[in-house]
């Protein structure tokens, strides 16, 4: 093999691929190579169409954007759709709900199912299986169906148009994913680690503060990320129980300006990019602590 | 997340039986989860088949008890034509749905492994995007993008001539409608799919693969008894949460269609939406979801058994 990157790897390289054989190889291969990288490219403009299709139809005058012919490019461009969709009532009202919701579900999730994941990879109980059984059976139970138990239940309690019903409800449908995940993060960090702290004047409870937990930060940031974005994009559930404008979060308020009598398209696509934003940098910011690794070449021997 | 689901971590005997003299730390552990999902998941389920022996209308709603019909609510969904239409419109756009999820997501999964960084990185972010767009988002701007006056789609069609596609309302005929909304679905579930398939077939040893093709297995034979044998787990639980989440579809319909969709654009969701929250028949409704229930029990009961099995924990 030729080294990589080093000025002698240069040179073989070139002087192999001179040889006629050698030359032709490496044509078919580029060709190859380059048919790949379009198809690749490809993909991801289909893929990416509808949101850019999104994000310039917020930026467009609305004389551009009703046009026969449409327009690829928002220019001239404006600002006029997102003030309209900021200005529309119950914005700021359904974003603060919006951001209750995810940060209470959260808080509670996490903790919740990291106990739980800490209790099924570290210790040994009767009715360990059957609690893993129970958390991979109830994912495949639909959250649709389950509305109209709900809705009742909480109709009973007299908390149908509030938030903590709403927070309840996701914080059980991501609970199984969350402690299925986090279990997998926690069973991998070996023992032998906390065990060596001990050694080195470490109490149990401080071992696994010190050293488990911040192992466990990827699987913790993961898991966030998808519960984040159940609980913010979710649409149902919110729809059936949040009646009141004011109780409601950001997907239904969006969801509002569909019914209207012909969608203002402009300001519908300025709500839609303001909803979507928030999850994009949800993501963006944490995935840089995804990277696992952290405990690779950690036990030796 | 596609990488947390590909890599449940299996090893799940605790390392050193009773290491810990823990008699009760465990189960106080697991009690809050055990809590939240018996009381929000498990007890709502009960309730669900209760109810669904019962008329259960407004006015039962309001003096807080049911009358008892016994198998009443599903003698009458079963004899409902409406109904049979439903589950089987379901079934097949589920079907459907599946089938070219996991077929495009596994050829872009594939594609990724040979393009070069930089496109990878292009292609990873553009399925990130789309991943993360709220259901409601992708709805209004597919909604946009299939109108019929001034939509982007109607303006490419007409260009490329497939047809004169001028003020062409795509929901009039229903086979068109239900096309339009298997590209909202299947759009939106191709990042996670293709996400997860990629992490997969990065554990692939390639040593294995290469030697099949010393062996002088072609490139179709390499993937068809070579890595999708491998994969197979992974195959299993997105073809299943696939066919979960595609079965139980209503978003992307009832929001298309404005919250008035015509009884075309019925799937078992919006059914037992309608009959619940539209009419108030909540037994019929609960009915219907039981239905709903059963038949992803049994689509599923094939990948929760493997899901144990590989896990070692029955």
């Amino acid at each position: 093999m030729i080294a990589p990157g080093t000025a002698q790897g240069v040179r073989t390289g070139r002087a192999r691929a001179a040889t006629e054989v050698g030359f032709r190889l490496n044509v078919g291969q580029r060709a190859k190579q380059l048919l790949y990288d379009a198809a690749g490219v490809a993909v991801a403009a289909v893929m990416l169409f509808p949101i850019y299709w999104m994000v310039a139809t917020a930026f467009k005058p609305g004389r551009d954007i009703l046009s026969l012919t449409p327009k690829w490019i928002p220019a001239p461009f404006t600002l006029e759709n997102f003030t309209d969709a900021i200005s529309r009532p119950y914005f700021l009202e359904d974003v603060k709900n919006s951001v209750i919701v995810v940060a209470v579900m959260l808080v509670l999730g996490l903790t919740v199912a990291f106990l739980a994941a800490v209790g099924t990879a570290r210790f040994g109980f009767k009715g360990r299986t059957a609690f893993l059984v129970m958390i991979i059976g109830v994912q495949m139970v639909p959250l649709n169906a389950l509305i109209i138990p709900l809705y009742l239940m909480l109709d009973r309690a007299g908390q149908t148009d509030a938030l903590p019903g709403v927070i309840a409800i996701y914080l059980a449908v991501v609970l199984p994913f969350m402690i299925w995940t986090l279990r997998g993060f926690v069973a991998n960090i070996p023992v032998e680690l906390e065990e060596s702290a001990m050694i080195d004047g470490c109490s149990r409870v401080g071992s696994f503060f010190r050293i488990t937990f911040p192992l466990v930060g990827p699987g913790l940031v993961a898991t966030a990320i998808f519960g984040f974005i159940q609980a913010w994009n979710e649409y149902i559930v919110a729809y059936v129980l949040l009646s009141s404008p004011n109780n409601q979060t950001l997907t239904i308020w969006l969801a509002s300006f569909t019914t209207n009598h012909g969608p203002q398209w402009g300001p519908l696509m300025a709500g839609a990019t303001l909803t979507g934003v928030p999850v994009v940098a949800f993501f963006l910011v944490l995935q840089r602590y995804l990277a696992g690794g952290l405990t690779a070449g950690a036990v030796k021997g | 997340m596609g990488l947390a689901i590909t890599a449940p971590d299996l090893e799940s005997a605790p390392r050193r039986p009773g290491r810990f003299r823990a008699n009760l730390l465990p189960y106080a552990l697991i009690s809050p989860s055990v809590a939240v999902i018996a009381g929000i998941l498990a007890f709502p389920l009960g309730m669900l088949v209760w109810l669904s022996l019962q008329h259960y209308g407004l006015r039962e709603l309001i003096a807080h008890a049911g009358d008892w019909v016994g198998a009443g609510n599903y003698l009458r969904i079963l004899a409902d034509p409406l109904f049979h239409q439903v589950i089987l419109r379901t079934l097949l756009f589920t079907l459907v749905c599946v089938a070219l999820t996991v077929s495009l997501s596994t050829l872009i999964a594939l594609l990724l492994l040979k393009v070069r960084q930089a496109v990878r990185i292009i292609v990873m972010s553009a399925l990130v995007f789309v991943w993360t767009t709220p259901v409601i988002v992708s709805v209004d701007i597919w909604q946009w993008m299939f109108d019929y006056e001034f939509g982007v789609i109607n303006y490419l069609l007409t260009q490329l001539h497939v047809g004169n596609f001028i003020h062409h309302n795509w929901f009039d005929d229903p086979i068109q409608g239900w096309s339009v909304f298997v590209v909202i679905v299947v759009w939106g579930a191709i990042p996670f799919v293709t996400i997860t398939l990629f992490a997969g077939l990065l554990q692939v040893p390639s040593d294995v693969v290469d030697a099949a093709h010393v062996d002088g297995a072609g490139a179709w034979q390499r993937f068809w008894f070579v890595t999708a044998p491998m994969l197979k787990p992974i195959f299993l639980i997105v073809t299943c949460l696939s066919t979960i989440w595609d079965f139980g579809v209503f978003t992307q319909i009832y929001v298309m269609l404005n919250a008035r969709p015509s009884a075309d654009y019925y799937t078992i969701a919006i059914y037992a939406y309608r009959e619940s929250f539209g009419v108030t028949q909540y037994g019929l409704g609960a009915a219907i979801a039981v239905v709903l229930v059963l038949v992803l029990v049994v689509v599923t009961f094939f990948y929760v058994r493997e899901t144990v099995k590989v896990a070692e924990i029955a």
